[in-house]
C-alpha cells in the first residue's frame, strides 16, 4: 500500500470513528429520551429494541471496531487526539439536534477535556515502568 | 444529583473495566494470533470480568443520557481518564510523565466546569 493511500485510508477511518461515536451517542440520547425510564435491568432491556436505541448501539458498535482496527496500523497517540474531538461534535450535535442550552462554562470545560484528552494521548505509548 | 450518581457508575465500571483489560492483556502478552487469543478469552476470568464491568457502564450511559444533556455526558465520562491515569500510575506501575499529568489536570478542571 502507498503511503498516499494509507494517509487517506487513515483519515476516513479518524473522521468515521468521530462521527460515528458522536452520532451513536446522539441517536442513543434522541431514542432514551422516547423510552420509558430505565429503573430496572428489564426496562433497560426493553429500551435496546427502540430503532433510534438501536441504531445508536449499532453505530457505536461500528465505531469500537474501527477504531479497534485503526489501532492496528496508527499510533495510540494519533488514534487518542483526533478522537478526541468527538466531545467537541457531541456538544455541537447535542446544540443542533436536541436543542440543550450550552453555557460558555459548559463549552470551556468541553474544550479543556478535549485539550486534556489530547495531551494524555500523546507521547510514547510504550513508557518504562515507573520504579 | 441522580445525573452525578449514574455518572460515578459509568466513570467506575469503565476504569475498573479498562484496569483489568489492561491488567490481564499486558499478563498474557503480545497477541500474535487474533483467532487464538479470540478463542481464549472465554478461559480468562478477568477478561469475562471486564466485559461485565463494561455492559454495566454502558446500561448506566443509557440511563444518563436519558436525563442529562448529552452535552454533559459524553464530555463528563471523560472524568475516567483522570482515575485511570492515576491507578495505572499506581498499580499497573507505568510511568507518567509531567505532560500527561498536565493532560489530567486539564481533564478534571473541566469536568469540575462542568459541574458548574
Amino acid at each position: 500500500m502507498t503511503s498516499s493511500h494509507l494517509r487517506w485510508k487513515t483519515r476516513a477511518f479518524a473522521a468515521y470513528v468521530i462521527l460515528s461515536n458522536s452520532f451513536g451517542n446522539l441517536f442513543l440520547a434522541m431514542g432514551m429520551h422516547q423510552s420509558q425510564e430505565v429503573n430496572s435491568v428489564l426496562s433497560a432491556l426493553a429500551a435496546i429494541f427502540n430503532p433510534v436505541v438501536a441504531l445508536g448501539i449499532v453505530l457505536l458498535i461500528s465505531w469500537l471496531l474501527t477504531r479497534m482496527a485503526m489501532l492496528s496500523w496508527a499510533d495510540l497517540t494519533y488514534v487518542l487526539p483526533v478522537t478526541a474531538l468527538g466531545y467537541v461534535v457531541s456538544a455541537v450535535l447535542g446544540l443542533l439536534f436536541l436543542h440543550e442550552v450550552i453555557t460558555p462554562v459548559r463549552w470551556a470545560g468541553t474544550v479543556l477535556i478535549m485539550l486534556g484528552t489530547i495531551l494524555v494521548g500523546i507521547g510514547d505509548p510504550h513508557a518504562e515502568k515507573s520504579k | 444529583m441522580r445525573s452525578w450518581l449514574l455518572l460515578s457508575v459509568v466513570v467506575g465500571a469503565t476504569v475498573t473495566s479498562d484496569m483489568l483489560q489492561a491488567f490481564e492483556m499486558k499478563r498474557q502478552g503480545e497477541v500474535q494470533q487474533a483467532g487464538t487469543f479470540v478463542a481464549s478469552i472465554f478461559q480468562k476470568k478477568l477478561l469475562i470480568l471486564s466485559i461485565f464491568c463494561m455492559a454495566i457502564s454502558f446500561f448506566a450511559f443509557m440511563s444518563l443520557v436519558q436525563i442529562a444533556d448529552l452535552s454533559f455526558a459524553v464530555p463528563a465520562s471523560a472524568a475516567s481518564v483522570v482515575l485511570e491515569t492515576i491507578l495505572a500510575n499506581i498499580i499497573l506501575k507505568e510511568r507518567v510523565d509531567k505532560r500527561r499529568w498536565l493532560g489530567v489536570a486539564c481533564v478534571a478542571a473541566g469536568v469540575y466546569l462542568l459541574a458548574l
